[in-house]
């Protein structure tokens, strides 16, 4: 088949840093805070012609029973600051960062995206989050939290002010001419917002970099973040490990963006995912059954179990059933990190029935529950089925997650990678130098108030809606705010 | 040396002894720069060599550093602030003839970091607007990113217009008068100085609250981290509090140095409270012996110990360097004279040769000042002059480097490394 005639795979990475998706006990994981991890991990993705390269954000410590989290990986950077300096030694990498619309101000974001974009010579991208999270508050003057209600109406005002400021500087404002004298257009940045949250006004200090406005990112998952993405995002991270799900998910949030007068195209979707490549898929299922077990040990599969009953459950044995207790109905346990937005004794009873409909122990539930969509096998089994995930509209790429910082891609880009390319659907170079470029997106910013007539939809692999079941997203919905 | 120590009586600044001693004149001599647009001067950005249509972009700036670390110098700062520049300082204005526009320092010093090896980079930030978190794990991931060659310059916001960027609160609007006068201008702003040193203090506290050694990684009990190693801070401010810990580990220097400019009563004290660095503005070597002084003095009243916690004291100065005598005065009337007016400045102006701002650094110092933060007029051109005129100078005279002798800021200055708080306190 012709390479042109077939979708083009979209990656990116992460470094993870926190949480149990990554091995900290190998001999090969090294620091995720010193910048010569973020170095290594980015300059491995730039040679496999990966879209970008993203961090999450952190913004307090996971507790669990009061005290700070110890069993996994944590404490990271902050973001944009990591990705200014990744600007200095990358060429071509988008860099996106996350941060938090709650816990900001418009001002302040719009200017460190427009710089990020400046240094980078245009590869920034913000993935843009909200909290409702009062634990995460207390490290804020802003103290407190938003009511669920508000999150998305602030996040939505938020990226509207940001986009006014990022608009306020035209094109060619900074005249720079010494032989007049003039050096700035009279009014340059003058903006003025008022609306329900924000009622701000004066002169932005930042001419857009060379994206006009960076890639917006949204990583909700809910309907209210589908909207969102659906109207204001050019990426979307979503979390499903079953391609049923993932299409269905994919197919609903094409459709959302004909009511704002876009095209499939304006919107990517996606997934995170694990990539387990080894010689053999022998091999290679058999690294990730010993990945699975390191990143959930006995206490962290009773630490996981005991957030979401809110008990101590320490005298339970982590390779039996589940225990046949109800969980309590009080705040949340593990604090910062999952968060369980259909309730304690739902979830428990979702995690119950999972566990008796296949056996599971308490650590195997654990394993399944946090799983992602994971590519286990040969490098050509590997990229088999990404190819075919994206061919059959599951996804339009991958933000791969490795579980070792910072040579957890190696052999991806090594081995898998070049298999895309002979497929002709990776890049075998990068055709432009911005981050719109690689996905594609439209080159100069939307004006304000997009609008336009909508487009038809370019109609997938359709299949009937399935039944979501318990795997799907109980524990894992948009939180890649809290470390 | 340390630049100031609680002496009895107002007296001069010494060199870190109870009693008065004369000032070592054999001591290294404390270098850096403050980088600007396109200079200090308003006109700079007219100059043939001048790059103005660059100011905001990467390649420009590293070259401005890359430049900075030739000659040695210990650190240098970026200017910066959330609003647009104006010729006023209390008031935004509508003119065209001057450099407009600016990048984020934390960013933009982030940026350089993995393009330079031994220099210090300090980004100023506003302590007013944006949250003390926020800007504790950016300069804390800074000096992660630089390896240990962070520094911090917090200065508060004192522009009324600028918090309306934001709509969460009002600072004072300054007077003409206000402004006119040093220790009349400090009075209004006096409760953001206070807040601004909270917001250093729990800066300091968060980057104290993981001590080092708390990731352990044991195997053996699952463990990545020893939890009894990272606090949470419970900081209580008059206006914030912080609930800590902070999310970035330990940083190379444990503690980023904080740099802070001063010119009155009120933020003398905020450097005694909170800087390990205050640059001062004298225009001559009595007045420089007196403000000496009053740093001395506020140090004395917020019960600082200089010993345990040195304060290094570096002057500001303008400066118009040429090899010729007479010709950076004529450049700086010529300067003077595309702008419209002459130049004013809180700081003194200097014009000159190498070798004369070589005598006045050295006369200067012998107050008890433990280095120098030049304002190059035109950049790169008296950048330029510091590095390859001043430097060589002071190198022949044997009063600064001919080489690094450390990797991170600290090490320039002579700063120990602190250890954590919460470490001390067991």
């Amino acid at each position: 088949m012709p390479a042109t005639t077939k979708k083009q795979v979209h990656l990116a990475a992460q470094l993870p840093g926190i949480h149990n998706v990554t091995v900290w006990s190998d001999p090969r994981s090294e620091s995720q805070i010193a910048i010569d991890s973020f170095v290594r991990l980015a300059q491995t993705i730039e040679r496999g012609k990966f879209d970008f390269f993203f961090l999450a954000e952190g913004l307090r410590l996971r507790e669990h029973k009061g005290q700070v989290y110890d069993l996994d990986i944590a404490g990271r950077p902050e973001n944009l600051t990591v990705l200014s300096a990744l600007a200095a030694v990358t060429t071509h990498l988008g860099l996106a960062a996350t941060v938090n619309a709650t816990f900001n101000e418009p001002y302040e974001v719009a200017r460190r995206f427009a710089t990020l974009d400046r240094l980078s010579g245009g590869r920034a991208a913000w993935n843009v989050v909200t909290s409702y999270d009062a634990f995460t508050g207390e490290n804020f003057r802003r103290g407190g939290f938003l009511p669920e209600a508000d999150r998305y109406t602030r996040a939505a005002e938020f990226l509207t002010a940001a986009r006014e400021l990022w608009d306020s500087w035209g094109e060619g404002d900074i005249k720079a001419n010494a032989a007049t004298g003039e050096f700035v257009a009279a009014g340059a940045g003058r903006f003025a917002h008022r609306g329900q949250h924000f009622d701000i006004a004066g002169r932005f200090t930042t001419p857009p970099g060379p994206q006009g406005h960076p890639v917006i990112i949204q990583s909700g998952e809910s309907d209210a973040g589908r909207e969102f993405a659906a109207s204001d995002a050019e990426v979307i991270f979503s979390k499903h490990n079953r391609i049923d799900v993932a299409r269905e998910f994919y197919r609903d949030v094409k459709r959302r963006l004909a009511a704002y007068g876009r095209s499939p195209d304006d919107l990517l979707i996606l997934p995170t995912a694990n990539a387990v490549v080894a010689d053999t898929d022998e091999e290679a299922a058999a690294y990730a059954e010993e990945i699975s077990r390191e990143l959930v040990s006995p206490q962290t599969a009773i630490a996981h179990l005991e957030a979401v009953w809110g008990r101590d459950l320490s005298a339970y044995d982590p390779d039996g059933p589940l225990p046949d207790i109800e969980p309590e109905d009080d705040a949340h346990f593990l604090k910062g990190h999952s968060v369980f937005r259909k309730g304690r004794a739902e979830t428990a009873r979702q995690w119950r029935k999972l566990a008796e409909e296949r056996n599971l122990s308490i650590r195997e539930l654990v394993i399944e529950v946090g799983g992602r969509q994971t590519f286990v096998g040969s490098p050509q089994t590997v990229a088999d089925a990404i190819d075919d995930y994206v061919q059959s509209e599951g996804a339009d790429g991958f933000v791969l997650v490795p579980h070792l910082t910072p040579g957890g891609l190696d052999d991806f880009v090594d081995r898998v990678v070049p298999i895309l390319q002979e497929k002709g659907v990776h890049r075998d170079d990068y055709t432009g130098t911005t981050l719109r470029d690689h996905l594609g997106l439209s080159a100069a910013p939307r004006p304000a108030g997009w609008g336009g007539p909508g487009q038809p939809l370019r109609t997938g692999h359709d299949q009937p809606g399935r039944d979501h079941t318990v795997r799907d997203q109980s524990v894992r919905d948009d939180k890649e705010t809290s470390a | 040396m340390t630049g100031t120590k609680g002496a009895p009586n107002g007296a001069t600044g010494t060199t870190g002894t109870p009693e008065e001693t004369a000032p070592d004149l054999t001591a290294p001599l404390h270098l850096a720069v403050a980088l600007d647009g396109a200079g200090w001067h308003p006109a700079a950005w007219r100059e043939t060599g001048a790059r103005p249509g660059e100011l905001l972009d990467a390649p420009y700036w590293a070259d401005l550093v890359a430049e900075a670390e030739r000659g040695l110098l210990d650190f240098v700062t970026f200017e910066d602030a959330l609003g647009l520049q104006s010729a006023a300082f209390h008031l935004p204005d509508d003119r065209t003839d001057q450099v407009r526009g600016s990048i984020d320092a934390v960013l933009l010093a982030a940026h350089l970091a993995p393009l330079t090896t031994h220099i210090g980079l300090v980004p100023t930030t506003n302590i007013t607007h944006t949250e003390p978190f926020h800007l504790a794990i950016g300069i804390a991931t800074l000096d992660h990113a630089s390896k240990g060659r962070a520094g911090w310059r917090p200065q508060i916001a004192s522009r009324a217009s600028d918090s309306a960027h934001f709509g969460r609160r009002t600072t004072p609007q300054l007077t003409e008068d206000e402004v006119g006068d040093s220790e009349l201008i400090s009075q209004p702003l006096r409760a953001l100085f206070t807040e601004g040193a909270e917001v250093v203090e729990a800066a300091r506290r968060l980057w104290d609250s993981w001590e080092d050694g708390a990731e352990i990684r044991d195997a053996a009990t699952g463990r990545f981290l020893d939890r009894d190693k990272v606090h949470h801070i419970d900081f209580q401010g008059s206006n914030f509090s912080v609930k800590g810990p902070s999310i970035t580990p330990r940083t190379p220097q444990g503690q980023p140095p904080v740099v802070s400019l001063a010119h009155a009563t009120v933020p003398y004290e905020f450097a005694a409270l909170g800087s390990d660095v205050v640059a001062i503005t004298p225009h001559d070597r009595a007045g420089t012996a007196a403000i000496l002084a009053q740093v001395a003095e506020a140090v004395e009243r917020t019960g600082r110990d200089v010993t345990d916690r040195p304060l290094r004291t570096f002057a500001d100065l303008i400066v118009f360097l040429d090899d010729e005598p007479g010709a950076a005065a004529r450049r700086k009337a010529r300067l003077d004279e595309a702008a419209g007016a002459e130049l004013a400045s809180d700081a003194e102006i200097f014009t000159g040769t190498p070798a004369e701002l070589a005598d006045l650094l050295l006369d200067w110092r012998s107050t008890g000042l433990d280095g120098f933060r030049l304002r190059p007029a035109v950049l790169p051109h008296d950048l330029t002059a510091i590095t390859r005129g001043l430097v060589p100078e002071l190198q022949r005279r044997g009063v600064f480097r001919t080489a690094y002798a450390s990797t991170t800021l600290r090490g320039h200055l002579g700063l120990a490394r602190p250890a954590s708080r919460y470490a001390a306190a067991g």
